[in-house]
């Protein structure tokens, strides 16, 4: 019989879940949801007053409403809540318009912007969305509203799934990229081109060359560094600047890309003081999904919101 | 609001620049442009707006370095019909064209 072939899928980033223990959410006026289905990720977020109540964060499917369905499920898979009992929920991303819970879609620019200026504090002013498929740079008031944008979603170069087209070829898990490209001796010249199909042959040429792999990816991390910080220039960079969506978890890039801009993204924790204190988990990637759900709440604090439910 | 509309490549920047806070939504720029490429509708990018504002239509973002360019010989010699109609001055162009088309 023929042993059964074992293969590892070094992209597969873990999935997430959470519920907030200290929330009553029976005894919350206004529950709102923001479901962000992302063209790699889906997260879907549930608020209680605008405080965090829960979470879900798993990966895009072929198809929109599935994904939402399933990020919904996820987040609410540890508590009795019922997506009936969600007041207004709001997609965004990529797939927003085939939200099949939402009432409302809103363009996840307007909802990073939002979700950032919660999660990281009114001082923020310059936002980098580092999505699946695209980058977007945001300058932000202190309101949370976009005050200039600019987005690249021609190409993937750059982005979370090049890291994971990446991560596959060299067989090492895609968290793992990041510390592994600073255990080099030196550092290597970045990779000459950032589209994801002609980096990755020049990243197999070089394999073949002999080059050490931690060097390869510390040559790739500073290629999607330099790739951004293109980006950045044209818009301008203020502090505090941060940095949203899968890619921030990404040490190699982010020390690389403050080292070429010259400035230091904002640490990653909760702005409010006691969501730190009661340890709550910080996820970049669920910016968009937390503007969302803080949009639902304004809106329905405002009477603005839109009263159907599709599904 | 500054809301750039377009693309960014290896071979430069590709925006139409608009500036939301000048815009008054009279469609002007939409009525002259020969492709048909701007659009007057609500904000996108602010769902507290309530006037409409002028932007790119979505299906064209991608395209707009190939569905301007007629408009553009000889950059700045002509200023696109556009920018020209715009009575508060809120568009622009980047400056990929310049670099293409200026002399």
């Amino acid at each position: 019989m023929a042993e059964e072939v074992k293969t590892q899928e070094f992209w597969r980033w873990p999935e997430t879940n959470w519920v907030n223990p200290d929330i009553d959410w029976k005894k919350g006026k206004v529950i709102t949801a923001g479901v962000d289905v992302g063209s790699v990720s889906t997260q879907a977020v549930i608020m209680v007053d605008g405080e965090l109540f829960g979470y879900g964060n798993t990966r895009t499917g072929s198809d929109s409403p599935n994904s939402a369905r399933k990020g919904m499920g996820y987040a609410l898979e540890k508590t009795d809540m019922k997506i009936e009992n969600i007041d207004y929920c709001i997609g965004t991303g990529y797939g927003r318009v085939n939200v099949p819970m939402a009432q409302q879609s809103i363009t996840e620019i307007s909802c990073h912007a939002r979700g950032a200026n919660f999660m990281y504090g009114p001082e923020v002013r310059t936002v980098m969305d580092m999505g699946g498929q695209d980058c977007k740079a945001i300058n932000v008031d202190d309101r949370g509203k976009v005050l200039n944008f600019m987005m690249n979603d021609k190409c993937a170069a750059g982005t979370g799934r090049g890291m994971e087209v990446f991560a596959d070829l060299i067989r090492v898990p895609v968290w793992d990229i990041g510390p592994r490209s600073f255990q080099i001796a030196k550092e290597p010249p970045m990779i000459s081109s950032t589209c994801v199909v002609f980096a990755k042959s020049e990243v197999v040429g070089l394999l073949e060359s002999g080059m050490p792999e931690n060097d390869i990816m510390a040559a790739y991390c500073s290629a999607m560094a330099h790739r951004i910080m293109e980006l950045l220039n044209r818009l301008g960079v203020k502090e505090k600047f941060v940095i949203t969506g899968g890619i921030a978890k990404n040490k190699g890039i982010v020390k690389r890309l403050e080292k070429e801009l010259g400035i230091k993204t904002a640490d990653r924790a909760w702005y409010k003081k006691e969501y730190i204190d009661k340890g709550y988990p910080f996820d970049t990637q669920l910016a968009g999904a937390i503007g969302a759900s803080l949009f639902g709440n304004a809106l329905l604090k405002m009477g603005k919101a839109k009263s159907a439910r599709k599904a | 609001m500054i809301a750039n509309y377009g693309f960014k490549d290896g071979s430069g920047d590709w925006y139409i620049v608009f500036d939301t806070d000048k815009c008054n939504g009279c469609g002007k720029c939409a009525e002259v442009c020969p492709k048909k490429v701007l659009e007057v509708g609500p904000d996108e990018f602010d769902i507290f707006r309530e006037e409409p504002v002028a932007a790119v239509k979505p299906e064209e973002r991608k395209k707009v370095r190939y569905a301007c360019a007629p408009c553009k010989p000889g950059y700045g010699a002509t200023p696109p019909p556009c920018v020209v109609a715009c009575e508060p001055g809120a568009i622009s162009h980047s400056e990929g064209w310049k670099i293409l088309y200026g002399r």
